[in-house]
């Protein structure tokens, strides 16, 4: 349940002309709501206080997003 | 009817004073895409969707009034002490020229909320696509907003808010299968 399994990337053309520095790579994330067409029924839950954190009772719905705030990642 | 209850879904903390974030936060207030525009497309649609999932709608449409309210308490805490000329800078003089530190229904640009943002098409699958679609942009939104702020409480609240539309996503797919499920599926060919 890492962030890394739902964040997808993909590499956009560099020109040599480009006035900015280049992302090399930009990301997306798939949260797990995409594969699960239908619920099923008794599945794992976290402990209530821990579910309220995180926004869901479902593990297995469970979507973790770190800000890149400060990171001088993707997002300038 | 609805009982209220005097609290918020979720606790709000915001640990600096910070109007720029304000402006920003109000895209998910007053935005396309918002809690209000959210809420008020699934009230209306429930009306004339199939029995079977008007509840949903009802539910989902009611908890975002509550996230309506989150997004009101981030705002209104990260003005509420601002200076005029903190507000300028932030890119709020407009507003603070029409109503002081009063929020409104406005997005990020500034541009007031129009009921020509949400549909009810009528057409269960069309309305349920079209709610399905409000969740994964509302859940977009909340992630650049994560990404404009280091403030780690703001963080918090806002991570909370997404989880929520991936839930309320998850929610109407499922109302999609429903729909498209044979009611008389006892048929064997």
């Amino acid at each position: 349940m890492s962030a890394n399994n739902q964040l997808r990337e993909w590499y956009p053309f560099v020109g040599p002309f480009d006035p900015c520095p280049p992302i090399i790579v930009k990301t997306y994330v798939v949260p797990p709501n995409q594969y699960i067409p239908y619920q099923p029924m008794n599945l794992p839950q976290f402990p209530l206080d821990q579910a309220l954190k995180l926004g869901t009772l479902w593990p297995a719905l469970y979507s973790p997003y770190e800000s890149k705030c400060g990171t001088g990642g993707p997002r300038p | 009817m609805w009982v209220y209850e005097k609290k918020l879904q979720y606790p709000v903390r915001v640990s600096k004073c910070d109007p720029r974030m304000a402006k920003f936060l109000l895209e998910q207030y007053g935005g396309a895409d918002g809690e209000l525009a959210a809420a008020l497309r699934y009230l209306n649609q429930r009306y004339t969707i199939p029995d079977k999932v008007v509840g949903l709608l009802n539910d989902i449409g009611t908890e975002e009034f509550a996230h309506l309210e989150m997004i009101a308490t981030m705002i209104y805490k990260l003005t509420k002490d601002a200076t005029v000329e903190q507000l300028e800078a932030a890119g709020l003089g407009a507003n603070y020229a029409q109503r002081d530190h009063a929020m409104f229904y406005v997005n990020a640009d500034g541009v007031p909320w129009t009921a020509a943002y949400i549909q009810a098409k009528g057409d269960p699958l069309a309305d349920l696509y079209e709610d399905i679609a409000a969740e994964e942009k509302a859940r977009a939104t909340y992630q650049w907003l994560i990404d404009m702020t280091d403030d780690v409480d703001l963080q918090d609240g806002l991570k909370f808010l997404r989880e929520r539309e991936v839930v309320h996503a998850m929610r109407f797919k499922e109302a999609v299968e429903i729909i498209k499920a044979d009611r008389e599926a006892k048929k064997v060919f």
